[in-house]
């Protein structure tokens, strides 16, 4: 009996269209209508700025523990923009970029992190889950959600997002595993940030490429260069098509960089030394983008400095559009709403005691 | 003798305990660089290397999993799952395996092990970060469940945790961390499992509550006796499963009145089974219906609001008095 090897459905490649100075492959370069790139930059340096102010406003105690996306902005946006609005999208818990590409108020971020459980609400029309903070486990949701538009024969595939330290999660192999089962219309979109809090994406997993795990399902995974948003745009293109002709899901490891803390409630200072952040500032897919934009004549150096002020503008108005609501949201009654659709005697007992109590301290 | 907090007490006991015995072992998630994500386990790594301080990948199942399979075969693990809020992830090896090897294998193996979970609300945290769900592992036949309420007593419960011969839910209400310092002796000291301890005397009202609520509950008790000359007993529990009535008890046919305090969820908390056990012992020795101070059956609100539902000083005032005006 022979000995021979197994070949599988797929192999794993890489993909990388802009180089270290934003000069594109002319080969690859997806070719992007400016209007698009444009959205595309605007998005991606509001979520950067939006994340360095709510640094300071955590600081000063104006909201609580948030998990700042920066580096992370090319693989959320150029994954999401290579989609359609209607599709649908899953995120963890660092999805900033992405939210904000969606359409979701800044202030709606801002009440999330002041701790109002107000800010969990999707915006009309908005095919977004709420932020899922437990590891992997919005993936599977992602696949339900796929198969149900599989059934009812809509155009919309799953967009879902994790990081590198969701694939040692059961979870994420489950949803994989389903995904290509029931060739459901998903996008598995892995954010490797090389960081799961203090444990290195090395330690986390032996694999040489988070990427190969799809192989492991029959599915295809490719590794993107995650700060490159070109790179990014094109494999999502590519698997987005894939899931609307009906042929399935797909996983893109988008290898990028936490340049921040895992929360604000994380110190990297104790487990990864700054010339590592040196060298991943390099890559920093902001600059690397804005050089592409201006050598293609999308974007100037003066456009870049009128958009920073606009943006500076539209974040601290968010700011205080946000404090605004809160003034009128100091009713903690309303944590008894939205367990059931209809509520049930015993809650209503429980909300007319704290409502009696609290009338009773008032005078 | 040295003046801990609750974090740094419960790391001499894994000192402690690991230079003594060297079956003792940690792992989880971030407990060996980083110190664990409170800094309970600060230190571990350097003194007794990453063989027995693993840094595992991110995946509660499997350290469950991982450390009952390692305490089977002999060693003692003591692992620890971040947040109580991601420790549903590994419930299935918690409930199916660790709490029935021993019953399945007819005491052919048995699970020294110890799970130890942050729980609790009161530190402004994210969801799944403040939850109070001890009854879960309160509820499955098999698990010890343990929740002590300050640094003395976090120490002395976890080397009774650690050395025994059964799984222990260690749960650690994260409030308390950093709340205050206390004498912790450098010797060792224990403190039985199923043991409750008097943590005030009195002859009016008995207050019977565990973990953060400890200190509230204290204070309350205090208050009580500035404002209403009202003596209560404080009941601290420390083991939520196996209950110990005994103590409880005894208070309760003292004083005939009665309040429970814990932050977990009303209907079918731990207070349904202690006011069962009331019933069931105590009933004629009641002079009022007893009291419960908890928090609602909802899930708890972001932090903005979580002060609404965690039972607080006035809160606890106010059922005591109900219990001893009716």
């Amino acid at each position: 009996m022979p000995r021979k090897k197994v070949r599988l459905e797929h192999a794993v490649e890489y993909l990388s269209i802009l180089d270290k100075q934003g000069k594109p492959d002319k080969d690859l370069d997806p070719k992007i209508d400016k209007d698009t790139l444009l959205r595309m930059h605007r998005t991606m340096l509001l979520s950067r700025r939006f994340d360095e102010y709510q640094l300071r406003w955590q600081k000063q105690g104006r909201i609580g523990t948030f998990a700042p996306a920066k580096g992370q902005e090319a693989s959320q946006i150029g994954s999401i923009a290579a989609v359609e609005d209607d599709d649908w999208m899953v995120p963890s818990f660092r999805e900033t970029s992405v939210a904000l590409w969606r359409g979701t108020p800044m202030t709606g971020l801002l009440l999330y992190n002041a701790g109002y459980n107000e800010g969990g609400q999707i915006p009309e029309g908005q095919n977004d889950l709420p932020i899922s903070i437990p590891v992997a486990s919005q993936m599977n949701e992602a696949v339900g959600i796929a198969y149900a538009m599989k059934m009812q024969k809509k155009d919309r595939l799953v967009m879902s997002y994790f990081g590198d330290g969701a694939t040692s999660e059961g979870d994420f192999h489950e949803a994989l595993n389903f995904a290509q089962a029931f060739k459901t219309p998903n996008v598995f979109i892995c954010q490797n940030n090389q960081w799961a809090i203090s444990v290195p994406r090395e330690q986390q997993t032996p694999s040489k490429t988070l990427a190969q795990k799809a192989l492991a399902y029959g599915m295809p995974g490719i590794q993107v260069d995650g700060n490159d948003p070109l790179a990014v745009y094109a494999a999502t293109r590519e698997a987005a098509e894939r899931a609307r002709k009906g042929d399935g899901p797909t996983l893109i490891e988008c290898i990028t960089y936490r340049l921040s803390v895992h929360t604000t409630a994380d110190d990297p200072g104790k487990y990864r030394d700054e010339e590592e952040e040196e060298h991943w500032q390099e890559w920093d897919p902001i600059p690397r983008f804005q050089h592409y934009l201006n050598n293609h004549k999308v974007l100037r150096k003066k456009d870049i400095e009128a958009l920073e002020k606009e943006i500076d503008e539209e974040v601290k108005s968010a700011w205080d559009e946000a404090e605004e609501q809160m003034k009128s949201l100091d009713d903690p009654l309303v944590m008894f709403d939205h367990l059931f659709e209809e509520r049930p005697a015993y809650l209503e007992e429980q909300r007319q005691a704290m409502k009696q109590y609290r009338e009773d301290r008032n005078g | 003798m040295a003046e801990l907090n609750m974090a740094e007490a419960i790391n001499l006991a894994l000192r402690q305990e690991m230079e003594k015995d060297d079956s003792v072992y940690v792992l989880g998630e971030d407990v060996g660089v980083d110190g664990g994500v409170f800094r309970v386990t600060d230190g571990l790594l350097k003194q007794f290397g990453e063989d027995r301080v693993m840094d595992t990948p991110l995946a509660e199942a499997a350290i469950v999993g991982m450390s009952v399979g390692m305490a089977m075969a002999g060693l003692k693990p003591v692992c620890e799952l971040q947040f109580s809020g991601f420790s549903y992830f590994a419930f299935h090896q918690l409930e199916g395996q660790a709490a029935r090897m021993r019953w399945r294998s007819r005491s052919s193996y048995h699970v020294p092990m110890v799970c130890r979970i942050p729980y609790g609300g009161g530190v402004r945290a994210l969801e799944h970060h403040s939850e109070s769900r001890e009854t879960y592992y309160a509820h499955t036949p098999g698990l010890k469940v343990v929740i002590p309420s300050g640094p003395r007593n976090a120490r002395a419960l976890l080397l009774s945790a650690i050395r025994d011969p059964d799984p222990v839910i260690f749960l650690e209400p994260k409030a308390m961390y950093r709340a205050f310092r206390e004498e912790v002796p450098d010797e060792e000291e224990t403190q039985p499992i199923g043991e409750s301890q008097v943590a005030r005397k009195g002859d009016d009202l008995t207050m019977i509550t565990y973990g953060a609520m400890t200190q509230h509950t204290l204070e309350a008790a205090d208050k009580l006796s500035d404002e209403d000359g009202i003596e209560a007993e404080v009941i601290d529990l420390l083991s939520v499963s196996p209950l110990d009535d005994k103590k409880f008890t005894e208070s309760v046919r003292k004083t005939g009145r009665v309040v429970v305090v814990h932050e977990a969820h009303r209907s079918f908390g731990p207070g349904a089974e202690i006011i069962s056990r009331i019933n069931e012992k105590s009933f004629y020795y009641l002079e009022a219906p007893v009291q419960r101070v908890t928090g609602y059956d909802v899930i708890i609100p972001y932090f903005a609001r979580e002060k609404a539902y965690i039972p607080d000083v006035d809160r606890i005032v106010a059922g005591a008095r109900q219990a001893m005006n009716d």
